[in-house]
């Protein structure tokens, strides 16, 4: 009886419902994208350094995922495969970071080939000529980019003559001797990527790495990739954090303002309730009631929001992919509900206490 | 109905209310006197602002007095917490409100059964909800919300709900002051009806004399807290 009482009164005022609903769903979308951003934009970014190909990452000691500059020899790669017959391939390349999260990487298309195991060309050709580019396929649709076209890169017109497969590195790719040359980083390389014979010690190479070159940062790719994957998220968490709590606290407003109103509203209606012997406890608990249901609706809907957030991101921003993550659609869900019952508790503890004379007398 | 015949249903001493306003007291209630056995059917007659309502609702167990005793079937009123107050109004009182007060998202058959939830007797005692549909005519209007009913029905569908619980104590403040003439006899015949053919213990506030020498086997007159002339009739 109760829970038809619950449901009639969320159906009485249908606005007020559905407009409750649509904030907590706003509230569950926000924190399932943002998280969904940024876990894609990590993850999209690891799959492309592993597919690379390479077994060992040399870095200077600074850097990170993002990385920009370049203080490598570029005598390095051929130096360590002359000395370690284990190493089977040693490649260099160059990355500049425009600033918009991308990256553009300079290398050579051979060799890129080779350790990655071939990179898959959908349209056009490797690069031959200095200023000639090859984009992935993503970054291609985002920039309704065609093979022939002219990209201005670094403050120079590039022209695009190939658009391969995506996960292989880097969004664009550019002669390295190019990069060097527009950056004045000759002779020297951002990073390295090593490629070991199959079966081969990379631990014991890994350390006589590091006591030959203690300036640089030698590290398994797998371990860097576990490495970024832990301190990305540790910085991404505190901005993650923040929109988080502006969701939750928006929930936490409109549930609140939606049951004081319906309590401001249901005044003389809980003196009724109170007339006929209903404890404080079912009063507080009607509201409460109420409050589950509108978050839940509001959680799926707010799912529901999701993928199709998801699918205009991808749609409008292919460069900014977006990954559900379980933990945190659970997550969203928990905190949401955790928001509304906090939103809903004045209002419901307003009406358990309320006088029932005075509220009978309510005009 | 559970009643006492050695003692008095209702008994009630030297009650008195203080409302406070402010720094101001107002005396609601002067030390009124009352008792009102098992089976009566009193009529509280008095201008407004005379204490009708707050006898009324402190006998509900809807306000706490701020002095003198006030029993209920052998309940102390005064001393009860306001969870006991709670409890009382399920099991010793049903109450009969002028604006019906009944929910208006519920059907009428909702409006009586959330009673008998609330009392922890839903699906108990269906012979007893039966009957009282029967007795007052509202059978067929079980399934309306409350806007689609008259304010005779309205008030039938209210008397159903304060019954279904079989309370000793039924206390019906101004049950026909938002009827028409018609409508009104048609409540007050039941009100009787219960009272006459079931024992039913009824307490009645209202304005209408005539109202109170038909139904009530006692008239009380109240003014400025006190009951002013009480009579037998």
């Amino acid at each position: 009886m109760v829970h038809r009482l619950v449901l009639r009164n969320l159906l009485h005022r249908p606005l007020r419902t559905l407009l409750t609903i649509l904030a907590v769903a706003v509230e569950v979308t926000m924190i399932v994208l943002m998280v969904g951003v940024s876990e894609g934009l990590l993850t999209e970014s690891l799959r492309r350094t592993r597919g690379v190909g390479a077994d060992i990452l040399i870095r200077p000691q600074i850097s990170s995922a993002a990385i920009g500059g370049a203080d490598i020899s570029a005598r390095l790669p051929s130096m360590l495969q002359d000395r370690y017959p284990l190493i089977t391939q040693a490649m260099g390349a160059t990355v500049f970071t425009p600033g918009n999260l991308q990256t553009i990487t300079g290398v050579d298309w051979d060799q890129l080939d080779a350790m990655s195991g071939g990179v898959v060309l959908f349209e056009g050709r490797p690069y031959e000529a200095p200023f000639e580019a090859v984009v992935d396929e993503v970054y291609a649709r985002q920039e309704e980019i065609t093979v022939g076209q002219a990209v201005e890169l670094m403050g120079r017109d590039f022209d695009v003559v190939g658009i391969c497969e995506t996960g292989k590195m880097s969004r664009v790719f550019i002669p390295l001797e190019t990069m060097s040359d527009l950056q004045g980083w000759q002779g020297r390389f951002s990073q390295v990527y090593i490629k070991v014979a199959e079966g081969s010690d990379i631990r014991a190479l890994i350390d006589e790495l590091r006591e030959l070159i203690p300036n640089r940062s030698v590290d398994s790719v797998e371990d860097f990739l576990a490495l970024t994957a832990t301190s990305v998220r540790q910085m991404s968490s505190q901005f993650v954090n923040i929109i988080i709590s502006i969701a939750v606290s928006i929930g936490f407003i409109v549930v609140m303002l939606a049951m004081y109103t319906a309590v401001l509203e249901r005044t003389r209606e809980i003196g009724i309730l109170k007339a006929i012997g209903a404890s404080k406890l079912m009063i507080g608990s009607i509201l409460m009631r109420e409050t589950l249901i509108l978050s839940v609706a509001g959680i799926a809907c707010g799912y529901g929001l999701s993928v199709v957030g998801r699918e205009l991101v991808s749609i409008r921003y292919p460069l900014i992919p977006v990954i559900f993550v379980p933990e945190w659609l659970a997550g969203a869900a928990v905190l949401t509900v955790i928001g509304s019952a906090l939103g809903a508790g004045y209002p419901a503890w307003k009406a358990a206490s309320a006088d029932p004379c005075e509220t009978l007398s309510y005009e | 109905m559970t009643t006492n015949t050695e003692r008095p249903l209702i008994r009630i001493r030297d009650l008195r209310k203080v409302y406070r306003f402010g720094s101001v007291d107002v005396p609601a209630l002067r030390g009124v006197s009352m008792d009102v056995q098992a089976g009566e059917f009193v009529a509280l007659l008095g201008p407004s602002g005379s204490g009708k309502s707050t006898l009324f609702h402190i006998v509900g167990g809807m306000l706490a007095p701020t002095g003198g005793s006030v029993e209920i079937d052998g309940v102390r009123l005064e001393s009860l917490s306001d969870a006991q107050r709670t409890e009382l109004r399920k099991s010793k009182v049903g109450f009969v409100f002028q604006r019906f007060n009944l929910l208006p998202t519920l059907t009428a058959e909702e409006n009586i059964r959330i009673a008998q939830h609330i009392a922890g007797r839903a699906g108990k005692d269906e012979g007893h909800f039966e009957e009282l549909v029967r007795i007052l005519g509202i059978r067929h209007r079980m399934r309306h919300k409350p806007s689609t009913l008259s304010g005779g029905e309205q008030q039938r569908v209210a008397i159903a709900r304060a019954l279904v619980n079989r309370p000793p104590i039924l206390l019906a403040d101004e049950p026909t002051g938002n009827l028409d003439s018609e409508n009104s006899l048609v409540v007050l015949e039941v009100l009787k009806t219960l009272n006459r053919d079931f024992g039913q213990t009824v307490m009645m506030i209202t304005h209408n004399p005539d109202a109170a020498q038909e139904c009530a086997a006692r008239v009380l007159h109240m003014r400025d807290g006190r009951i002013s002339e009480p009579r037998r009739d």
